[in-house]
């Protein structure tokens, strides 16, 4: 027989095929290099899945791509935009332009305009005229081309941080001194890991490990701060000229 | 009865995207398509085609887990907030807009490029969803050089929103949300057409849309005339965007201002609106010199600071 106490009531029922999965990323543009950070807990509510789920990505060479929001929307959007990338490289035997892997982008993103990807992506890498460059997306496909950008959890502890420290908002340069346009590689690594610490300080969904890219482009010099990097790691595939690095250090796990 | 009706109807949105997702389905890609474009040339189809749920009631569904702008809790945060105006004058079209875009109350970008460039002759602008104004005056740009290709001729500023305005029509109650001003010289001379995701399409010689558009209108209807010299204009449509800034919370930065003339348009600049309120928008044309802001404007001239005539009696 069946329970008549459930049938009295009236009931909702609703499809929700999101979570939000915490984390943030993050990327900064210089003269020949770009750098594309993310931390690598997943989390949901209050409860931490794993502590070293990837949110970056290395597309090709010359392309980075992270993602953040709901992580099997992610991973799937990632593994669509690398097979649409292997179909170029069938079609045209050359890497996509980076130019090019932003707008496939959008469009990917808004061909699911009626069902998002729950996805915020920031693409980095280097141009076809060897600048360094950082798109960022909102998740039906609307971009924009940016010096730095965060987004994830922490992006409204870690954007004004970079406003004030590579666009110097809010700074008066010295009497007869100017802001630097571009930043050297060092210093932007320093403000990458100083903005992944303190978002793992205040934020309770970033933490664990912190996974940065570095993509250069073709004889940039900024190879030479490298060097000295402890663990640095060369994904590099082709012999193009541009070269892609991983260095991966820890955040606090609590 | 209402379903039963939409399942047979070709005109509604939904018949046509079934028309569309068919057509996607069905059609076999030629071996020699994957030359070009790896057999994904979106424009053989005629109809970009779109993934929708598998629910009844699909559009439930995307108002669910998409910022209306009335609910700011749900997860996926579509960017609002804006000033954008065009107006036709005797020397053309100036298209000035903010750089603004909000998720609820956080600034999420203070360097958005709001107006689009379609194509040498015609500009776009963005207020409403930025991916549905991107993603729709981009295609529309192909479309007009299709038809350039097609006609030898460049296509009219209202045929180009007429086509605009037709293709968002037909997502009717889909929830694409945009309101938009398509900019050009054709040979007709200046024009100016306003067309929103409701189906609207409106000819006229001036408009302002977007939260800060009842500010942008106060300045804009103030100095507004059509025998306005370029530099005149120019001035008009920054201080317009200035008093949106100044006065709309969802609207600031900085503003971008564009000139379309006979030979096409040309930018001529990014103006940074607290810059402008407190030194002007610098050594441009058009500019009276110092900074818009009232209390620069005052400044020696108030109760609390009167002219030293007034202090002394």
């Amino acid at each position: 027989m069946p329970d008549m106490v459930s049938l009295a009531q009236p009931q909702q029922r609703q499809f929700n095929p999101y979570a939000d999965n915490g984390g943030t990323i993050l990327a900064i543009a210089g003269a020949d290099f770009t750098v594309i950070a993310g931390d690598t807990r997943q989390s949901e509510g209050y409860s931490i899945q794993t502590r070293y789920a990837p949110k970056v990505f290395r597309l090709t060479d010359r392309a980075v791509l992270a993602v953040n929001g709901f992580a099997a929307d992610g991973n799937m959007f990632v593994k669509k935009v690398r097979q649409r990338l292997e179909w170029y490289r069938h079609a045209h035997a050359k890497d996509m332009p980076l130019r090019a892997i932003a707008r496939l982008i959008q469009t990917m993103l808004y061909a699911r305009r009626f069902f998002p990807f729950y996805v915020y992506n920031i693409l980095g890498g280097i141009e076809e005229d060897g600048s360094g460059a950082v798109y960022s997306f909102d998740p039906v496909g609307s971009y924009e081309r940016e010096a730095c950008r965060a987004a994830g959890a922490a992006q409204s502890l870690v954007q004004p941080f970079l406003d004030n420290q590579i666009y110097f908002k809010n700074q008066v340069p010295a009497p007869g001194m100017a802001h630097p346009v571009h930043l050297p590689l060092s210093t932007v690594l320093s403000l990458v890991i100083d903005s992944f610490t303190s978002a793992t300080e205040r934020h309770i969904e970033v933490g664990d490990g912190l996974e940065m890219y570095v993509v250069l482009a073709k004889g940039s010099t900024a190879i030479q701060s490298l060097s000295t990097v402890r663990g640095i790691q060369e994904m590099t595939v082709t012999e193009d000229g541009e070269r892609v690095f991983v260095i991966r250090r820890e955040l606090k796990k609590d | 009865m209402n379903t039963f009706a939409d399942r047979f109807s070709t005109t509604t949105a939904a018949s046509q995207l079934r028309h569309a997702q068919k057509l996607a389905e069905e059609e076999e890609f030629d071996a020699t398509m994957w030359g070009s474009s790896a057999g994904f040339g979106s424009l053989t189809k005629g109809v970009p085609t779109f993934t929708v749920p598998a629910v009844p009631d699909p559009t439930a569904f995307l108002r669910l887990h998409t910022d209306d702008h009335a609910d700011p809790s749900c997860r996926i945060k579509i960017k609002h907030g804006t000033t954008t105006l065009a107006f036709r004058f005797q020397g053309g079209v100036i298209v000035a807009v903010d750089s603004r875009a909000t998720a609820g109350s956080y600034i999420a970008s203070g360097t958005v490029k709001k107006v689009i460039e379609i194509n040498p002759y015609l500009l776009g602008t963005m207020a409403g969803g930025a991916a549905d104004c991107q993603f729709w005056e981009t295609y529309l740009g192909m479309h007009c050089r299709l038809h350039e290709l097609r006609n030898r001729e460049r296509i009219s500023v209202s045929a180009a929103s007429k086509y605009l305005s037709n293709l968002v029509y037909s997502y009717k109650g889909m929830g694409l949300s945009m309101g938009t001003m398509i900019c050009g010289w054709d040979k007709t001379g200046p024009a100016v057409f306003y067309v929103d995701s409701d189906g609207t399409r409106l000819k006229g010689d001036l408009f302002a849309v977007g939260s800060g558009s009842t500010f942008a209108y106060g300045v804009l209807d103030q100095g507004y005339r059509w025998d306005l010299t370029d530099e005149e204009a120019q001035e008009l449509g920054r201080r317009s965007i200035y008093a949106a800034g100044h006065r709309d919370a969802f609207s600031g930065n900085t503003c971008n201002l564009y000139h379309v003339k006979e030979a096409g348009w040309t930018f001529l600049g990014n103006y940074d609106i607290s810059q402008m309120h407190y030194e002007g928008p610098g050594d441009v044309p058009g500019a009276p010199g110092g900074g818009y802001g009232y209390d620069i404007r005052v400044e020696g001239r108030n109760s609390s600071d009167p002219p030293e005539e007034a202090a002394a009696a």
